[in-house]
């Protein structure tokens, strides 16, 4: 690129102006979510079909703002479609927000739109079958500030995530966006960032909670010209996708967080790991970086300062493992992802011998917010050792299920009642069914139980109960889940994903999942239980990286606070949820039996008797548990019962 | 000129390596590249044919141990071919209790598949689970090759296959 193109670029404020000028004339602003998860439930066919009846009312309509030329005159705009990030509230997606209004649907679907646009931009009135209820009090909401699920929540990373148009550089510069980065590059020293970092007290997001400055200032005191940003966003864990919506939703603040970060410590090159299972966050990442590139807020001679930062995008290839730092670097490196024993440290020798700073995607996305606002404003939310705020993936048995954003030190019970909408049953609606168990931290975290509903969740508290903030996924349980089935699908989650360089992980895991399968099949004794527990703390001590480390957590904290749960497995040979099959006998209710004779006829082993139209009977002897009459069941009248 | 005197057979390996070629030379020839290189070798052919695998190690200058050590580590790398629909069930925390066990029996079930053997004779299908995709409050999800299904029983899975099988079909 030349000189005389670098000096017709405009500056920040220019471009703010140039958005607002262009906003000014949108009259009504429709916001479509375009996360994952409203985009599978069919967001992109609902903007199609506002596009096809918009058009044909003959109204203008603008679908990308940031598009140079057509744009540039003064003609009203009647309708500005625009895609926003996730919005968090997935489980009532696809969302649509009309702006000024405020109005947000949900659930839209293609058919609602006509009555959408006739409603709400002729009529200026509301479609309230539309609107979100109460589930409580049926009461109707009609903006995002009426809703329990974000009235409780402190949303500062996604923030910007719900709102703006992820392909829309200037409307990120008009929300303050890379004002941080010119600061930083302009105004002040690499040690006053990693001081201003520091004094915000932020730990880091992807799991360990290591404080962000102190691995800044260890980087940039290294010696050497050549040093790199790495950005973890190698997002694995089962149940975790706030990584992937900061990533697809607001990519710009990720890139700023790493021109910060290369300004800190020296970097002149930087990468950016993302799983291949995340196509669209790799192509949103590519086309801001394209933007920021021709803007002159990445690339060469940066905001004029003479800093210079070049970015690149590294596409994983499915290892769980490489979310481990070491492993991370080898696999940028093109080698088989496996972890290598630190010291040295990353900060001392990380990507080809270099000194290497790596942060996770929230972390990094909440850099330029520090320096925006200021470190005072970011210790303002949390607690004193976990300041800020924390955004966890919801889902399980709860009602709302999406994205949440909370300040450190919020309560599960908050979490799971007043966001989440309370427990529900296997069939999704929300009942008294108890709550029983939550799973924080995926793979690697614990379990936490109804004594631990109004404990403080920080990285601290969390550790001391045998848990960990882990990557943010929180996995709600009801009464009909199985504690031993949960441990036994995160163990083959981890015995798949080792990678196999330490034996006691490699061999561990495997023999873990072997004990925990037999327990499920009901050929378990005490010895099992011991044998298990011994297994999982040598596999704890005796692996090199994280994931061995902390592979034996889930059956570790799950026989800490279900070790009744596994004695009934082991001595009753029973599964009091019901839910391992050979530990449980099928059982029929009297009173919703009607006679059909289906399950008599489905049963292989001829264990089922009764006349037609009469209440039949399982044998218990004949028995097989195979679970076929469960299945055949027209009327739910076959259930799990105790076994005897 | 001389390629046209070739034997058909020839030509056709001919132009695989000229395939290869230009995907090593977008990379640079950069070994650290490596990764990048199989997952551009495996969108062209769907999966990591043998004797690329070996052209790629020599062009690169890396022993052939080193690239099949990187090809059989990651998850994504296929040694056999895949089908033309690659069909992944989400096994994610929040799926998996919401039953997708049962998307991945019913599939295996219409597509006569086991869980050794996860793609169809005809090559049309793949089925493979993955750990996450982050769509959680569709649960339970499945993505045919960019398609993402939510809120999936083990009937909607069969009429989805069926669809695809009938438009097959008809091309």
């Amino acid at each position: 690129m030349n000189t005389s193109v670098m000096t017709d670029r405009p500056g920040l404020k220019e471009a703010s102006d140039i958005f607002q000028q262009r906003i000014s004339r949108v009259e009504h602003r429709i916001v479509i979510c375009a996360g994952t998860g409203c985009v599978a439930g069919g967001a992109l066919a609902v903007r199609d079909a506002f596009v096809r009846e918009l058009t044909a009312l003959g109204l203008e309509v603008a679908t990308n703002l940031h598009a140079d030329g057509a744009l540039d005159s003064d003609k009203p705009i009647s309708v500005y479609l625009s895609k926003s990030g996730c919005q968090g509230f997935c489980q009532m997606g696809p969302l649509v927000t009309l702006e000024p209004e405020g109005i947000l649907y949900t659930r839209v679907t293609p058919e609602d739109v006509p009555e959408i646009v006739d409603v709400s931009l002729v009529k200026k009135s509301v479609v309230e079958r539309l609107l979100y209820r109460h589930p409580q009090t049926g009461e109707q909401c009609k903006g995002k500030d009426t809703i329990p699920f974000y009235q409780r929540q402190e949303r500062r990373v996604l923030k910007e995530c719900g709102m703006l148009d992820p392909g829309d550089l200037y409307e990120y510069i008009n929300h303050g966006g890379y004002e941080a980065a010119r600061r930083a590059l302009c105004d002040i020293s690499d040690a006053d960032i990693c001081n201003e970092i520091l004094q915000s007290g932020l730990r880091g997001r992807g799991g360990g909670g290591f404080p962000t400055g102190r691995k800044w200032d260890l980087t940039r005191i290294q010696p050497g010209d050549q040093k790199y940003v790495i950005c973890n966003g190698d997002e694995g864990d089962p149940g975790a996708f706030m990584d992937r919506s900061v990533m697809e939703g607001n990519p710009h603040a990720v890139i700023e967080g790493m021109v910060i970060a290369a300004k800190a410590i020296g970097a002149q090159e930087g990468y950016i790991y993302v799983r291949m299972e995340y196509p669209l966050a790799i192509r949103r990442l590519q086309e801001a970086m394209d933007q920021a590139r021709e803007f002159g807020a990445l690339g060469e001679n940066i905001f004029n300062s003479g800093f210079s930062f070049e970015l690149h995008i590294m596409e994983g290839a499915g290892a769980f493992v490489c979310g481990e730092e070491t492993a991370l670097i080898a696999s940028i490196e093109g080698k088989r992802g496996m972890p290598m024993p630190k010291p040295p440290f990353p900060a001392q020798s990380g990507l080809w011998g270099k000194p290497t700073l790596i942060n996770n995607v929230e972390t990094l996305a909440s850099v330029p917010l520090i320096l925006r606002y200021g470190p005072e404003q970011f210790r303002a939310q949390g607690t004193e050792k976990s300041p800020g705020t924390k955004t966890f993936a919801l889902t399980g048995h709860v009602a709302n299920t999406g994205l949440i954003e909370v300040p450190f030190g919020a309560t599960l019970r908050e979490i799971v009642y007043e966001i989440g909408g309370g427990v529900t049953d296997n069939a999704g609606n929300v009942t008294d069914r108890p709550f029983k168990a939550v799973q924080i931290g995926g793979p690697s975290g614990g379990c936490l139980v109804a004594e631990h509903l109004d404990l403080p969740l920080d990285f601290d508290s969390l550790g001391s109960v045998g848990a960990m903030v882990g990557s943010g996924g929180l996995v709600v349980m009801n009464d009909q889940t199985c504690m031993i089935s949960v441990a036994r699908f995160f163990m083959q989650f981890a015995r798949n994903e080792s990678c196999g360089k330490c034996v006691l992980c490699r061999e561990g895991t495997r023999q873990m999942l072997a004990l925990l399968d037999d327990i499920i099949a009901g050929e378990g004794t005490l010895e099992t239980l011991e044998i298990l527990e011994q297994t999982a703390e040598a596999v704890k001590i005796g692996s090199l990286c994280g994931l061995g480390k902390t592979a034996p957590n889930p059956v570790l904290s799950t026989l800490r606070y279900f070790r009744k749960e596994y004695e009934a497995h082991v001595i009753d040979k029973h599964c009091p949820a019901g839910v391992c099959p050979a530990l449980c006998t099928p059982v029929i209710i009297d009173e919703l039996c009607t006679g059909c004779g289906l399950c008599k006829r489905k049963c292989p082993v001829e264990a089922i008797s009764g006349e037609r139209k009469e209440v039949h009977h399982i044998d218990q002897e004949k028995c097989i548990k195979c679970g076929v009459c469960l299945e055949s069941c027209r009327f739910d009248a076959i259930v799990q019962g105790a076994a005897q | 000129m001389y390629r046209q005197q070739e034997k058909p057979v020839m030509q056709q390996t001919m132009r695989k390596f000229d395939t290869l070629c230009d995907i090593i030379d977008r990379f640079d020839r950069d070994p650290a590249k490596l990764i990048s290189i199989l997952q551009a070798v495996q969108a062209e052919y769907r999966y990591l044919p043998k004797e690329a695998l070996a052209y790629i190690a020599t062009s690169l200058n890396l022993p052939p141990a080193r690239v099949f050590g990187v090809a059989t580590f990651y998850a994504h790398f296929a040694l056999e071919p895949k089908g033309k629909y690659v069909i992944h069930v989400c096994d994610g925390t929040a799926c998996h209790v919401k039953n997708s066990q049962g998307l991945v029996n019913a599939i295996q079930k219409k597509l006569g598949l086991t869980t050794d053997k996860n793609t169809t004779e005809d090559l049309l299908f793949t089925l493979e689970t993955v750990s996450c995709l982050g769509a959680c409050g569709l649960a339970p999800v499945l993505v045919i090759n960019e398609d993402v299904h939510g809120m999936m029983t083990p009937q909607k899975c069969v009429e989805a296959l069926d669809k695809i099988i009938e438009r097959e079909a008809q091309q």
